[in-house]
């Protein structure tokens, strides 16, 4: 089985396909970049999909090819980890319309020879879900153990058992959301626009220039950083304190527009090294996505019906200091599952570090999906 | 089953084998694990506290955080076998409310609660002449959860005015099963099995 080409770190796929986008474009070739770990056994019966999140890739517990960082989610994944590939076949792939290897704007379109750019078929959660199947097709799984995600993750994990009644046995869906609220939409709004005021998107065809727009990208991440942070995490972690500066250890007050604050300092940073590693137009088109899902309106407004047809068992974890995600939109997501009789199983965690805590420490989220997922093995 | 809680023992008992069950202030799922592992009962439960429902859902359980007094409305009618309540009804703000939900939610209810009129209450009381801190009720009045005492007595007549059938009424006293005489006096723990009026 380790012998096997689709199996492994830093894997490929070109699948003719064609996808059925909710948009009514027949996407092909689907290609897909992915990761998998640990060993399917010989039922095929210990698969775990993880769904990454709005910035997130394939390298979910292997080192980032351009940053060099840890996988981002090494504490949930990896030996002896609630999600263990001594146990489980884990298959962790880049999302479509995403940068980092699956079909997106950045990728070339067959048809023209050149990158899709703007051109791309708007996408949606329901199709990223769609194209993880067909990579598990490929992959020779036709049942999941379990799937899991965190934010756009658990948009993903909550989709699946509503898209493929019969292919999943779990979900676990942490700090997220059935929905998309005007505020989140709001939010994306902004980032959006700032890409798009960016002269140097140019619609979108930046690539032949290789001068992409990394002010608005920046901006973009800059403004959607903030709410993935409380303000009790913001207070202590900066509080009102000055960046340091050569000749003021301290800090000091420039009466000018420099990053004077520890808070300005941090975020230009976040700001600028995301840049190097995603694409301003998947960005746009991921974004998108998530302004679009609402489950429940995807199965005629009442959100039980999404799960009458499933018989997977369901774990959702929420912060109590996430106001991204609140916990009222896990409620409510526990609340239509109990509507339509599902076993599902729900806790507020508490966190200073609000929508971000699901990616940092936190041992009570760890238990729980542990015995989650041990309780279905 | 030896090591549950006396309360929960006496309704493990008798809960009928493959049912279905809510347990609603389920604590860390000792009563719904003891009913899975040994009647094969599919098992739900809420609990207000983070840490119980952790502990729960780590032991293979469907826990939901939740609070009785808010919750409850949201789970389908007839939708259990057994709706159980073990020693949350007086830290309920609506007991009434709560009990309907149980009746309503589940065909039949399981209801644990101590017993406010036990004679070590009642002495602590008239003699101490302040409210009562006995083995079952450990917080003082300013601490306690506790903020809707009841007696046996009190929940009788309460289930008589709506005419809630009691199908099934077991007492404890010091962890020892007790007669159904002078309940009121000598119950230190009292478990309930309704029925709603059809």
């Amino acid at each position: 089985m380790s012998e096997d080409p689709r199996f492994g770190l830093a894997r490929h796929v070109s699948l003719p396909g064609p996808l059925r986008l909710d948009g009514g474009v027949l996407l092909s070739p689907v290609e897909i970049a992915y990761e998998t770990y640990g060993t399917l056994n010989a039922d095929a019966s210990n698969a775990i999909l993880l769904c990454h999140a709005l910035t997130g890739d394939q390298h979910v517990a292997s080192a980032h090819p351009v940053t060099g960082k840890p996988g981002w989610w090494v504490r949930m994944v990896g030996p002896g980890k609630p999600i263990d590939p001594e146990r489980h076949f884990i298959v962790c792939a880049n999302v479509l319309g995403s940068c980092m290897g699956s079909s997106g704007p950045a990728t070339i379109n067959p048809a023209t020879g050149a990158p899709w750019g703007m051109s791309f078929p708007v996408i949606t959660i329901r199709d990223m879900v769609r194209a993880q199947a067909m990579l598990l097709d490929h992959l020779g799984i036709e049942t999941l153990q379990a799937v899991v995600g965190g934010s756009m993750g658990g948009m993903q994990a909550v989709s699946w058992p509503a898209t493929f009644p019969e292919r999943v046995r779990a979900a676990v869906v942490i700090a997220s959301t059935a929905r998309h609220t005007a505020q989140n939409i709001a939010f994306h709004e902004v980032g959006r626009q700032a890409v798009m005021a960016d002269p140097k998107w140019r619609g979108g065809a930046y690539y032949e220039a290789g001068d992409p727009p990394a002010a608005g990208l920046a901006v973009a991440r800059m403004a959607a950083h903030i709410t993935y942070l409380s303000e009790a995490g913001l207070t202590e972690k900066f509080g009102r304190r000055l960046q340091a500066r050569p000749d003021r250890p301290d800090g000091a007050i420039s009466f000018g527009f420099d990053a004077d604050f520890q808070i300005e300092s941090y975020l230009r940073h976040q700001g600028i090294s995301f840049v190097d590693r995603f694409d301003a137009n998947s960005y746009l088109y991921i974004t998108r996505a998530m302004d679009y899902f609402d489950l429940a309106g995807e199965h005629g407004g009442q959100l039980a019906n999404a799960f009458r047809a499933t018989k997977a068992r369901f774990c959702l974890v929420s912060f109590d200091t996430d106001w991204l995600y609140p916990t009222a939109e896990s409620r409510a997501i526990v609340h239509a599952l109990n509507a339509a009789g599902a076993p599902v199983s729900f806790v507020e965690l508490s966190s200073p570090y609000g929508h971000d805590a699901f990616l940092l420490e936190a041992p009570e989220m760890n238990r729980v999906v542990n015995g989650f997922l041990r309780a279905g093995e | 089953m030896t090591d549950l809680r006396p309360d929960l023992a006496i309704i493990a008992e008798h809960v009928a084998p493959g049912t279905r069950i809510l347990d609603v202030g389920c604590g860390d799922g000792a009563l719904m694990a003891a009913l899975r592992d040994t009647k094969r009962v599919d098992a739900r439960g809420l609990e207000l506290d983070a840490g119980n429902v952790a502990a729960a859902v780590s032991r293979g359980l469907s826990v939901i955080q939740g609070d009785a007094d808010v919750d409850l409305a949201e789970y389908p009618q007839a939708s259990f076998d057994y709706a159980i309540l073990s020693q949350t009804l007086q830290t309920a703000k609506r007991p009434d409310v709560v009990l309907d939900h149980l009746l309503r939610v589940g065909r039949q209810a399981f209801v644990s609660f101590p017993n406010f009129a036990h004679w070590r209450v009642r002495m602590s009381l008239l003699l101490g002449g302040r409210m009562p801190v006995t083995r079952l009720l450990p917080e003082r009045w300013y601490d306690t959860p506790n903020i809707h005492h009841v007696t046996i007595d009190d929940f009788r007549s309460f289930v008589g005015e709506r005419g809630i059938a009691v199908e099934g009424a077991w007492f404890l006293s010091g962890d020892k099963r007790t007669g159904t005489a002078a309940a009121n006096i000598f119950a230190e723990h009292a478990v309930f099995l309704l029925r709603k009026p059809n």
